[in-house]
């Protein structure tokens, strides 16, 4: 990999409680992230995946690995606390819930909570906020209270909230999960356009498989072991082995699969499964269909 | 329908009032009460009941919302004027029932105390709860009480812990709607039988209410370390807050009023307390 802006080795997490005991949800975990790169992380229910996201900014600590961040070793026992918060705004978080990341009762007044809490100059602050509202596309709703907007607009406020603070990358931990379909739109452009505009690498964690179609590239993690990685369109044809795993794929491809499952030929060669975007299905089942 | 209870009372507006530094509303609140009190002759009542009228006519705050804020206090009111027509003794007796005596003093104390609760919660109300928005009303308390700090006292922790309450009022209030409608649904009855029953059918809602709401704290505190939360040190304000010649202006109109009331004592009146 050229320029990893993320670099996991040999990353181990446990829970201790006293009920269960230890419970190790990462394993000797090692993982590159490009930077400028648009990553869907893939996992069903207690894989290890919102654990990860947790440790990229030290809200957990992990018990063995190394983690660079920017050429920052986060794991280092000498990270100093400057060091812990500058990490920390340049890893900014999108959380599941909007209602539970708004701090304030004003629009523009929870975007500045960031900065604020980064002591930056009061001009500095009010800059970032008209920005960061005008990035999400959320400027005429500055002056509303967060509990008059919908599900989308709330998590765009939250977005525009952590783009306040300047990051260089931004993690979204099932961040349209809670979202109706229009709101899932909504925030899914926003993170398109961020990762492609402004150049921030983008770590999507979702159970979406045509949000993560949309990605540059796909990274399944399963009982905190990563189990597939690479580009959708190559992840996506194991189609067996992800649904063995718990989770679907993109509609597309599963059309493409139970085509090829009832034994159906194009000119005597299976289906291609990486027919990811509707167009391409369609050519590809239209092809099918001439050559009938 | 639950969702319509407004709180903090707060009617955006953008008059002299509204706009003025919330930290010398505070102030001028705490004066405006006290220099109520010096009031002591029909003159200087009469520009106590000027200057309540002049502060709604300035904020442009409806009559019917007013005497709508009143309506709690008619028990007061009512309970105050009893005793001051019943119990007042004086020089001028009016009516003489039985061991019933009504003076005229009485009476005239009874709407001397009508007027002063009337103007307080008039002054109160207008110039601090209806015209200050809650966040604003924080960041003025916050400020005042900065000095407080030296002696060790949580200001900024306060504040926000203020402002949390504020946020999630209607978030909590949308959210025992649902569990209310949710409990509904499978049965339960919150509008029938004894008090005792109606209590108890409360406890169905109060349980998941908590349990969320410490899901929320939970989640909303890992979400303010996110975002570089560590406290009241070292952090800035995207709008400070400035006080300007408008503020100082109103601080002395102010002192002028109690001036006013005190010059006004001094005049020769019939009627006085």
């Amino acid at each position: 990999m050229k320029d990893p802006f993320i670099k996991i080795e040999n990353l181990t997490f446990a829970y201790t409680d006293e009920e269960n005991g230890r419970n190790e949800v990462l394993k000797n975990l090692n993982l590159e992230i490009e930077r400028g790169s648009l990553v869907a992380i893939l996992g069903h229910n207690g894989s290890g995946k919102s654990t990860l996201a947790k440790l990229l900014n030290l809200i957990l600590i992990p018990q063995s690995g190394k983690i660079t961040i920017d050429g920052l070793d986060i794991t280092s026992p000498d990270l100093t606390e400057e060091q812990l918060f500058e990490n920390r705004r340049n890893i900014g978080m999108v959380f599941q819930n909007p209602d539970n990341q708004l701090v304030a009762t004003i629009v523009e007044e929870d975007i500045a909570f960031g900065p604020e809490n980064l002591g930056i100059e009061p001009k500095e602050i009010r800059k970032r906020v008209d920005d960061a509202l005008a990035t999400v596309g959320m400027t005429e709703f500055a002056r509303h209270s967060p509990h008059q907007l919908s599900g989308g607009q709330k998590q765009r406020i939250a977005i525009a909230g952590i783009i306040a603070m300047m990051p260089k990358c931004i993690i979204f931990d099932e961040s349209t999960a809670m979202l109706d379909p229009k709101g899932r739109r909504e925030v899914m452009d926003t993170i398109i356009r961020l990762n492609r505009e402004f150049g921030i690498t983008i770590l999507h964690i979702t159970h979406y498989m045509n949000e993560a179609a949309q990605c540059d590239r796909v990274v399944v993690i399963n009982e905190g072991e990563i189990e597939l990685d690479g580009k959708p369109k190559d992840v996506f044809t194991h189609v067996e082995q992800l649904q063995k795993i718990g989770l679907d794929v993109p509609q597309t491809a599963e059309l493409l699969y139970e085509l090829n499952c009832a034994g159906i030929k194009n000119n005597g060669k299976p289906l291609p499964l990486g027919r990811l975007s509707v167009d391409e299905c369609a050519n590809e089942i239209m092809s099918l269909m001439e050559s009938l | 329908m639950i969702k319509d209870i407004t709180l903090g009372q707060y009617f955006p507006g953008n008059t002299v009032i509204h706009r003025l530094d919330p930290r010398a509303k505070i102030i001028l609140t705490i004066m405006y009460i006290v220099v109520i009190f010096f009031a002591k002759n029909l003159w200087s009542f009469m520009l106590v009941v000027a200057s309540a009228l002049a502060l709604v006519l300035i904020s442009k705050i409806s009559y019917k919302t007013l005497l709508k804020s009143m309506k709690p206090l008619i028990f007061v009111l009512a309970f105050t004027t009893f005793f001051n027509i019943f119990w007042t003794e004086g020089d001028v007796l009016l009516v003489s029932i039985w061991k019933i005596r009504i003076y005229l003093e009485g009476i005239v104390y009874a709407i001397m105390m009508i007027i002063r609760i009337t103007a307080l919660l008039i002054g109160t109300t207008i110039i601090l709860t209806y015209t200050t928005s809650p966040i604003m009303l924080t960041d003025g308390l916050e400020q005042l009480l900065a000095p407080l700090r030296k002696i060790k006292l949580p200001v900024h922790e306060f504040s926000m812990m203020m402002t949390i309450a504020l946020r999630f009022i209607p978030t909590l209030i949308e959210e025992t709607d649902k569990i209310m409608s949710a409990q509904k649904a499978r049965g339960a009855d919150f509008t029938t039988g004894s008090l005792a029953k109606r209590a108890k059918a409360l406890v169905p809602i109060l349980i998941p209410l908590f349990i969320s709401a410490f899901r929320r704290a939970d989640e909303l505190a890992t979400a303010m370390e996110c975002r570089c939360y560590h406290g009241g040190e070292g952090r800035t304000r995207m709008s400070i807050l400035h006080c300007s010649f408008k503020d100082a202006a109103a601080l002395l109109v102010m002192l002028l009023f109690g001036a006013g009331l005190i010059a006004l004592n001094q005049l020769p009146c019939a009627i006085s307390l």
